[in-house]
């Protein structure tokens, strides 16, 4: 199957070179699928945890659902799992409704947020179970899933168990296991939140990659943004049981189409001002507004940190902390009016506890909300 | 055709990998906060002791002379020789009555107790309680009162299924409930089925599939600790059997203690032996599947 035109990467877009793996050698997805969720509803007794939730994705997409806890993004990806019976909707992968089916039907494949690797199977028999299911010969079983093991990094260990292994190794072979049908679709449920820090991003690097060299389409919900912004070819923001925006993560943080969005992917600072005829005036300087209109008079407008800058002349203010990023730097400052503001600026810059400093505003254009 | 690229190959030795301990090494686990050796060496003794002894009397007593006093083999040799002839009769059959209502029991118990509490984990887990419930009643209810509730039970059990000894096994499902309960339960609290249960749907298994090749053999160390003590339960069961007038072991043993009391000992040291091996064959299956998981 070919990609249709989408914005999102394709399987040229694969940061290695063509064919440069042995060992670990495995074929892209013949069956990239499109997944269409049309007015998904569903209610768990009076509570709606998705309330007309609609999503495209295009074949070979990697699309991030993000969001606070309880807002339905993990229940519209088991809804989609057939984990979780909907109220009402439609859902569609390559335009066969699926949502009578059930899930060994759906052709799918899960990474699951706790380990799910069967205990008492080795880890080449957990990624060969998928294959016995269908059926597959013996022998191909066990060279398919030595390759899947291979490409994960894992070829060593396909005779151990899962208590033999460390989280992010279990993780890996619940890949694998995963992707070794060749499943239309890849659901992965907060796969990363059970891991530390430094192996999160490597076995986030690991997933981006396979899912962009198999071109599998793949829904990742994760409640971490910065997961989500690294990973996905388009992040949807949910709340409420609803996608409130949905872009590429540079879409996102730059041109929010609300306050909700604004305020939830990445840092704002929170400054109050005054809307006329969709320009918001503050500490002296104009925004024009950015998203949902607004009624005149005042506002919170949502000022990013690098956004906010140091300068000569502007808000006289003091400096609470500063915090070295690596190669930038966020400084806190206290204004003359008792509003806290946060900086982001050059590393090289060195603002001290206490110093006195002047801030301006580059007066980029804002989302804002009611005080 | 593209190919995965790059991938960072894992280290069995990496620092994130556990490590697996050497065949026979011992594991300790931060200080030794556990009694000394020497006390646990007079404790160990003392429960030995305890257990031992009152086997050890009745062993001694199964080789007893009699009147001509001494010691002798010759009860042992009446009882498996076969020189014991009528007086033996009930015994065989209530220790064969006995086995088979073990097995009835077992399986009957694990037919209808294991896919249930399945069931009820995964698609029902507000029932759980009652569940519980339910399976605890029988410990509340003394054996008397439940053969009076069971007699005309079995009036009707007798008309559809006859009226042989292995029919006792509908109440000793009954009997056995809670421990067997009880038993898979914690198996159940200690394997996240739920999950396991996903991943194998998500994997293109029926739910046959799942219950065969995943769930059961990962609630395996809760249904042989169910077994094994349903197995020590009818094994020595008396009430129910007397009250019912069917004949198994116990009742077998009482009949015969008043022919021949060293033949009704030496049985019973037997049952007793075997009791205890079960107990050790559970006591291992939980070292085994401590061992075997995390």
């Amino acid at each position: 199957m070919t990609a249709t035109s989408t914005s999102t990467p394709t399987s040229s877009d694969s940061d290695g070179p063509a064919g440069g793996l042995g060992s670990g050698a495995v074929q892209p997805n013949a069956v990239a699928a499109t997944v269409e969720m049309i007015d998904v509803v569903k209610d768990y007794g009076s509570a709606r945890a998705l309330s007309g939730f609609t999503l495209s994705m295009q074949p070979g997409e990697l699309v991030a659902l993000l969001g606070p806890s309880g807002c339905g993004k993990t229940t519209a990806l088991r809804a989609l799992a057939g984990l979780t019976p909907i109220t009402s909707g439609t859902m569609r992968v390559d335009g066969e409704a699926v949502a009578h089916l059930p899930t060994n039907k759906r052709d799918v494949g899960m990474v699951f947020q706790s380990y799910s690797l069967f205990p008492h199977m080795t880890a080449q028999d957990n990624v060969e179970y998928g294959l016995r299911m269908r059926k597959v010969p013996k022998a191909e079983r066990r060279t398919r899933a030595s390759e899947m093991l291979s490409s994960v990094g894992l070829e060593e260990l396909g005779h151990r168990y899962a208590h033999e292994l460390s989280g992010g190794q279990q993780q890996r072979v619940a890949l694998a296991r995963a992707l070794v049908t060749q499943p239309s679709v890849l659901l992965l449920d907060e796969p990363l939140s059970a891991l530390d820090a430094k192996v999160r991003v490597e076995l986030r690097e690991l997933i981006r990659r396979i899912q962009t060299e198999l071109r599998i389409t793949t829904l990742f919900v994760t409640h971490d943004q910065e997961e989500a912004l690294a990973m996905a070819d388009r992040v949807a923001v949910m709340s409420d049981g609803v996608i409130r925006q949905i872009g590429t993560p540079e879409d996102l943080y730059s041109r929010p189409t609300s306050a909700f969005v604004a305020d939830f992917v990445g840092l704002s600072n929170r400054v109050a001002g005054t809307l006329t005829a969709g320009t918001i005036t503050a500490y002296g300087t104009t925004f024009d507004l950015l998203g949902d209109s607004l009624p005149d008079g005042p506002v919170v407008a949502l000022v990013r940190p690098e956004d906010v800058t140091f300068g000569d002349t502007g808000v006289p203010g003091t400096v609470i902390t500063s915090s070295f990023l690596g190669s930038l730097r966020r400084t806190i400052v206290r204004l003359e009016d008792s509003s806290v503001l946060t900086v982001q600026h050059d590393a090289s810059d060195v603002k001290l506890a206490g110093a006195e400093v002047s801030i301006a505003f580059t007066g980029r254009p804002v989302s804002a909300r009611k005080p | 055709m593209t190919a995965l690229t790059d991938i960072p190959r894992a280290n069995p030795q990496a620092p994130d990998a556990p490590r697996l301990p050497r065949r026979g090494a011992v594991r300790h686990s931060g200080a030794d906060v556990g009694p000394s050796r020497a006390t646990r060496i007079v404790v160990l003794s003392m429960a030995a002791l305890f257990l031992g002894l009152p086997l050890f009397a009745l062993g001694a007593f199964t080789v007893r002379g009699g009147l001509k006093g001494g010691v002798t083999l010759s009860h042992w040799h009446d009882l498996f020789g076969g020189e014991l002839g009528a007086a033996s009769g009930p015994l065989w059959s209530g220790l064969q009555n006995s086995l088979l209502l073990s097995v009835v029991t077992v399986v009957v118990m694990l037919a209808l107790l294991v896919p249930t509490m399945i069931l009820v984990r995964l698609h029902l887990p507000r029932l759980e309680r009652v569940l519980e419930f339910v399976c605890l009643l029988p410990l509340t209810i003394p054996a008397v009162a439940l053969v009076v509730g069971l007699a005309p039970v079995f009036s009707v059990v007798a008309r559809v299924f006859g009226s042989g000894s292995w029919t006792l096994a509908f109440a000793y499902v009954i009997v056995t409930l809670p421990y067997s309960y009880r038993a898979i339960q914690a198996n159940l609290a200690a394997v996240d089925v739920v999950t396991l249960a996903e991943a194998a749907r998500s994997l293109g298994a029926s739910w046959t599939a799942t219950m065969r090749d995943v769930l059961l053999p990962n609630l395996r160390r809760g249904m042989l600790a169910a077994s094994f003590i349903s197995i020590a339960v009818v094994l020595g069961e008396f009430t129910i059997a007397s009250l019912l007038s069917r004949t198994n072991l116990q009742t077998a043993l009482v009949l015969v203690s008043k022919r021949d009391p060293y033949v009704s000992n030496i049985v019973v040291l037997l049952s007793l032996v075997f009791a205890l091996v079960l107990l050790f064959a559970l006591g291992r299956v939980g070292t085994q599947t401590r061992r075997s998981r995390p």
